[in-house]
Parts: structure tokens; C-alpha cells; sequence
């Protein structure tokens, strides 16, 4: 059965395991530069499994951040997957024990693969989103350990690829930007943030950034969220 | 390594259960029917581009703005906006995040190594 429902979802990952070699190789390689091999990437990649919020945690081990703003900015980042787990309610329905897998590996990209997925005749459903999560799991953890291991044998000047992190910020930046009518809650993050950058300086800047973004969103409500309701065309 | 091993992994399996809970809030709540409260899912649909937005000053963070006669005392600056203002080009034009995301990294890094 997962035979025939690996081989059904390798081609539908193809995508996924582009990008996943790619964005966990730079993973990887951030990784490598702040002193952490690839057992430690492998780790990573095998147990948090999220990309934007990996990316945070080579940031958050290099500032040495406390463990209560990593349970804060983790929970932050990955706020979307609400809406993720919402719309996934209905499909995940009668797994057993592989829905604790798939509600851990849900991912953006595994997310956008199984919503659009089309199940191909002879196959079980429940198996074919199943080979998908896994064969997504291992692209990922491919790519980080091939990025970090990169990084320590070809011993090449990795300063400055840390902007990966801010490239792949910047890029759903401007996805968001072209899905959402609504700019001013990515407006609002901007003009908040460089406040309390301003104010409070590099390393106390973020928490506080975050409770007021928070605490105006939540005043801007009756504004908001009328406007955003036929707004949103799609989640990025 | 600023951190010792044990507190990394500490971090790290704070990481993991949080961002699983965050995937699993959803289904210990309303799995058995019943509707999430609507503030819910409004910050779930207006905190997303906010945080990003965010993020993105707090990588930037240690920016400083100089200015003078010699490339170097652009250093502190010139770097990030160029490479940042070429990721929003790429991908304004090809809407290709690989190619956004690691030409601008890659510029980057030629920036800060070879130029500055």
C-alpha cells in the first residue's frame, strides 16, 4: 500500500524538494558558521521542522537567548499554523496514530501540497498525504545536513550568509504583500519595531515590539477586521 | 558557542514542542466541533504579515548609518539596502523564491567580503 502512495506522491514533492535542498542548505550553512555541525542540524531538522522558525533558532543560539523569549518567538513565527491546522481538521480525520506525524510535519509547503493535493485512482488517500509529509520531512533534513557538511569541508567564507535569513523574510514579506489588500498590520510591524529599536536598542527590542504590535492590532479590530475578511485572498 | 550543549539543547526542545503545539493547537481545540473564538482567527489572519515585517527590522538591527569620502563608511549600511531592495526586485519580477532568496544572499556576500 505505501509503496504504491510513495510512488503516486514523489512526483507531486518535486517542488518541495527543490526548494527544501535549497532553503536547509543555507540552513545548514548558518548553522555550520555559528559553530554547530551537521548532528546538530540534523537534529534540528528532524525534530522542529520549520524553516522560518529554524532560521529564528540559528539566530536565537548565536544571541544566546533565553529559553523564555525561544518559547515566545517559536510560538510567534509559527502563530500561522493555526490557520494551517483549521483547514486540515476535516482531511486528517481517521488517520490513527499517523495523524500525531502529520499535525507535527505541517509545514507551509506540506500544507500547500496537501490542500491542493488530487489523489490518484487505485490509491489510499490516507497513505498518499502520509508519503507526502514524510518524503517532505526528508528533503528537509537532506538539505540541512548536505548544507552543514558543505560548510565545514569546503571551508569557504560563509560571512554574510546569515542574510539568508532576512532574504527569506523579505520574500514572504512581499508575498504577503501582493495576497493581502490590507497593508497596515505589515506597515504597522515596520513603523513598531523600528520605535522600539530606537528606544530600547538591538537586544531588548523584540518583545516589547511584539506585545505592542499585538495590543494595536487587537485596537484596530472593528477597522481591520471588516477589511480583511474579503481581503485575504490567499495565506502565505 | 556561547551556549553549553545541555542549554542548546534545551533551546532546541523548546523549539520543537512549541512549534508543534502551535500545529496542534488547532485540533486539541475544535477537532470535536465547535468554532474558534473570532479574535482568534482575526490574529491569525493580521498578526502573520505584521511578525514578517518585523523579523525583518529585527534581522536588519544592527545596521549603522555612516557616511563619508570612502566606500568603508558605507559599510554599516549599504550592503543590507542593496542586497535587500535587489531580493524585493528578483522577486517582484520572477516571483521565484529560490532565486530571490540566494541572489541576494549571494550579493550579499560578495558585498561585505569583496567590496566594503
Amino acid at each position: 500500500m505505501y509503496r504504491r502512495a510513495f510512488r503516486a506522491a514523489f512526483p507531486a514533492t518535486v517542488p518541495v524538494l527543490m526548494g527544501y535542498l535549497a532553503i536547509g542548505m543555507a540552513f545548514g550553512l548558518m548553522l555550520q558558521a555559528i559553530g554547530y555541525n551537521f548532528i546538530w542540524a540534523f537534529f534540528m531538522s528532524l525534530t522542529i521542522y520549520a524553516g522560518s522558525g529554524q532560521y529564528l533558532g540559528v539566530e536565537l543560539l548565536g544571541t544566546a537567548a533565553t529559553l523564555g523569549s525561544v518559547a515566545l518567538l517559536t510560538f510567534i513565527i509559527n502563530f500561522r499554523h493555526l490557520v494551517y491546522g483549521l483547514s486540515m481538521l476535516e482531511k486528517f480525520k481517521g488517520m490513527g496514530p499517523r495523524k500525531l506525524y502529520m499535525i507535527f510535519s505541517l509545514t507551509d509547503e506540506t500544507y500547500a501540497l496537501l490542500s491542493s493535493a488530487r489523489v490518484p485512482e487505485r490509491v489510499d488517500p490516507h497513505a498518499y498525504y502520509f508519503a507526502i509529509a514524510v518524503l517532505d520531512h526528508c528533503y528537509w533534513i537532506a538539505g540541512s545536513v548536505i548544507g552543514s557538511v558543505a560548510g565545514a569541508l569546503l571551508g569557504f567564507d560563509t560571512t554574510g550568509i546569515d542574510f539568508a535569513m532576512t532574504a527569506l523574510f523579505i520574500v514572504i514579506a512581499v508575498d504577503q504583500w501582493n495576497a493581502y489588500r490590507a497593508h497596515l498590520p505589515a506597515l504597522l510591524g515596520f513603523g513598531v519595531t523600528v520605535v522600539s529599536l530606537l528606544l530600547l536598542g538591538a537586544d531588548a527590542m523584540l518583545i516589547p515590539a511584539l506585545c505592542a504590535i499585538i495590543a494595536i492590532l487587537l485596537l484596530l479590530r472593528a477597522r481591520l477586521d471588516v477589511q480583511g475578511e474579503a481581503a485575504q485572498k490567499e495565506d502565505v | 558557542m556561547p551556549l553549553t550543549t545541555g542549554q542548546a539543547i534545551a533551546a532546541i526542545a523548546v523549539m520543537s514542542v512549541v512549534t508543534f503545539l502551535t500545529r496542534a493547537l488547532p485540533f486539541l481545540l475544535f477537532d470535536r466541533g465547535g468554532t474558534p473564538p473570532k479574535v482568534v482567527l482575526y490574529l491569525g489572519r493580521v498578526l502573520p504579515p505584521a511578525v514578517i515585517a518585523m523579523l525583518i527590522i529585527y534581522c536588519l538591527r544592527n545596521m549603522s548609518f555612516g557616511w563619508g569620502s570612502t566606500l568603508a563608511a558605507f559599510a554599516g549600511w549599504a550592503p543590507q539596502v542593496i542586497s535587500a531592495a535587489v531580493v524585493v526586485a528578483l522577486h517582484l519580477w520572477k516571483h521565484n523564491n529560490l532565486l530571490s532568496i540566494f541572489g541576494g544572499t549571494i550579493l550579499y556576500m560578495v558585498l561585505v567580503q569583496a567590496v566594503f
